[in-house]
């Protein structure tokens, strides 16, 4: 598997919509070099794969490839999915980095290492697990089915609960962050002048964080739109109901490459255009 | 908690350090070209009993229904071959197929289909012509004891039944496709699953309840499946084609394992993983 987005401890994006806006400009002074070489190769070694998909694409081909409905489809399912196990994460996620940033109880350190765990684990064992957890026979899939009838492999809620699996932790860690950078006294000002912890929370700490928690749900939603391993695993493969995009993309580079790059260039272009819309939104309102 | 921040930090400070990215950069490539020299120049003392001069590393990309027998013979040509070291990469023949023609560096190709092979010759990617080693044949594999009784391929479009596929860009996704048109009928599957040993895992996880896989594949499950013979596998025989490498690193030990998986002792061990001989 190509999936390696989960390795790093703390996501790039924490406070970038939170520090962009007031960072305050050096205009004509010198970069240094021993940090503007390494930076360039970094920035050159990321885009260069993705130039090459775009050099390599199959122009002349591209239009009939775009218009097959296999392509809409598993967009349109990509997207559904990604901003559904985005919208679910923000419901537990916040409330969970609230917790591990503002309350104090025995074992913290180790709850938080482990919401961490997705990060780390290879997407495809994340699938296995949610499989033993959720499937039609596993530990608590096997109640779901015998008192509801609720089976959750192969099915778009499949989809969405593995995404949701993967994608999650970069919420939770961003928002934590944001959370402890934060300062608590105006939350406790607001507590002493009456209002409930719920209260406070609700009028005071979720519009002070509120860059953060945006910037950790498009991480969260990006992380989601590429997820490939747990969906595959979890969800299987069928067009229409769990076939995603990447999942899309796996498939036809092994018969057919050119329509293979003719999907990633869609799946690129549209997130390119949500988050780049995204930001832009932020940066006005902040 | 604390500690979790403080190696952060530590982290963070590594980084810092100038050119330890470079480095480590370095360190890797340094890793991997050495790998087969150093084999190389450690089996040249060795391997003196063996018959032929056959040393150092074989990558073989086999397809993943062979990966039992395969890594049977694997640890047999070792021995026979005192310094050699032989490493498999099983997957989807489409798969390897398309890491081979994208240039991965490997010495012998089995795939599981003349289809897959194809792509690699098509692209000039073969050193000769492909030899058919070894058949095989799609079974249906249920759940311990077949609780669903199932008999037949027809059984498989009931409703109710959760049935998983290959996808049909994979030979025994192809195959299974034959079959059902073979005999004229709509499967409709929960899931086109990426290769047959994925297909065979949600059976073995019963989060199916029947895949179309091989033979093979039901026999080294063992007793976590039940095997389900269907006449209509005939329609659908899947011929093993084997072959060296245009760009194989180490021609002349590729030569000698294909020798061994045609020798009488290859095909004992492939037939008692359930193939057929060709």
């Amino acid at each position: 598997m190509t999936e390696s987005a989960g390795t790093t401890p703390t996501p790039p994006g924490t406070d970038l919509a939170a520090a962009a806006p007031r960072r305050p400009r050096h205009r004509g002074r010198m970069v240094p070099v021993p940090l503007l070489v390494p930076a360039l190769i970094g920035l050159a070694f990321l885009l260069l794969p993705l130039l090459a998909l775009v050099i390599r694409a199959p122009w002349s081909g591209l239009p009939q490839q775009l218009t097959s409905p296999e392509v809409w489809q598993a967009l349109r399912l990509s997207l559904l999915c990604a901003t559904s196990a985005t919208v679910l994460s923000l419901l537990v996620g916040v409330p969970l980095a609230w917790l591990l940033a503002r309350t104090d109880f025995p074992g913290r350190g180790v709850v938080r290492a482990l919401v961490t765990l997705p990060l780390v684990l290879p997407p495809v064992v994340g699938g296995v697990a949610l499989l033993l957890a959720f499937g039609r026979n596993g530990v608590v899939g096997q109640w779901l089915d015998a008192w509801f009838g609720i089976t959750l492999p192969f099915t778009t809620t499949g989809v969405v609960l593995a995404e949701t699996f993967v994608a999650m932790p970069f919420l939770v860690i961003s928002v934590e962050g944001t959370l402890r950078a934060a300062d608590p006294r105006y939350e406790e000002a607001a507590t002493t002048l009456g209002a409930s912890r719920f209260t406070a929370f609700r009028r005071v700490t979720l519009p002070l964080i509120a860059p953060g928690i945006a910037a950790g749900a498009v991480l969260a939603w990006a992380r989601a739109l590429g997820e490939f391993g747990a969906t595959i695993t979890f969800a299987g493969n069928f067009p229409g109901r769990t076939q995603t995009m990447p999942l899309a993309v796996y498939l036809a580079l092994q018969n057919d490459p050119a329509a293979a790059i003719a999907l990633s260039l869609v799946l690129l272009a549209v997130s390119i255009a949500v988050l780049a819309g995204l930001r832009d939104r932020w940066m006005n309102a902040s | 908690m604390t500690r979790s921040v403080r190696r952060n930090h530590r982290v963070r400070r590594t980084a810092r350090a100038g050119g330890a990215g470079a480095a480590a950069l370095l360190a890797l490539s340094a890793c991997s070209s050495s790998s087969d020299t150093g084999t190389d120049s450690d089996s040249a003392g060795a391997s003196s009993s063996s018959s032929a001069k056959v040393s150092g590393q074989v990558t073989v990309f086999a397809a993943a229904s062979l990966k039992e027998s395969f890594t049977t013979l694997g640890e047999t040509f070792e021995k026979q071959h005192p310094g050699t070291e032989v490493t498999f990469s099983f997957a989807g023949s489409d798969t390897l197929a398309a890491s081979i023609t994208g240039g991965a560096p490997a010495d012998v190709f089995a795939s599981a289909s003349p289809k897959t092979m194809a792509t690699v010759t098509d692209a000039g990617a073969a050193a000769g012509t492909p030899v058919t080693f070894v058949r095989n044949r799609l079974e249906i594999a249920t759940l311990p004891g077949n609780p669903d009784r199932i008999s037949s391929l027809k059984d498989l479009t009931g409703s109710g039944l959760k049935v998983v596929l290959c996808d049909k860009t994979v030979p025994c996704g192809a195959a299974a496709r034959k079959a059902l048109e073979a005999s004229g009928l709509e499967l409709t599957p929960v899931s086109y699953e990426q290769d047959v040993k994925a297909a065979l895992t949600k059976v073995e996880l019963k989060e199916a309840d029947a895949a179309v896989v091989y033979k093979t594949d039901v026999k080294a499950a063992g007793d976590k499946v039940t095997g389900v013979d269907f006449p209509e596998s005939a329609e659908a025989v899947n011929d093993y084609p084997i072959t060296v490498l245009e760009n194989a690193p180490n021609p002349g030990a590729a030569k000698a394992f294909i020798e061994l998986v045609k020798s009488a002792e290859g095909q004992r061990v492939l037939t008692g993983a359930g193939f057929r001989t060709p």
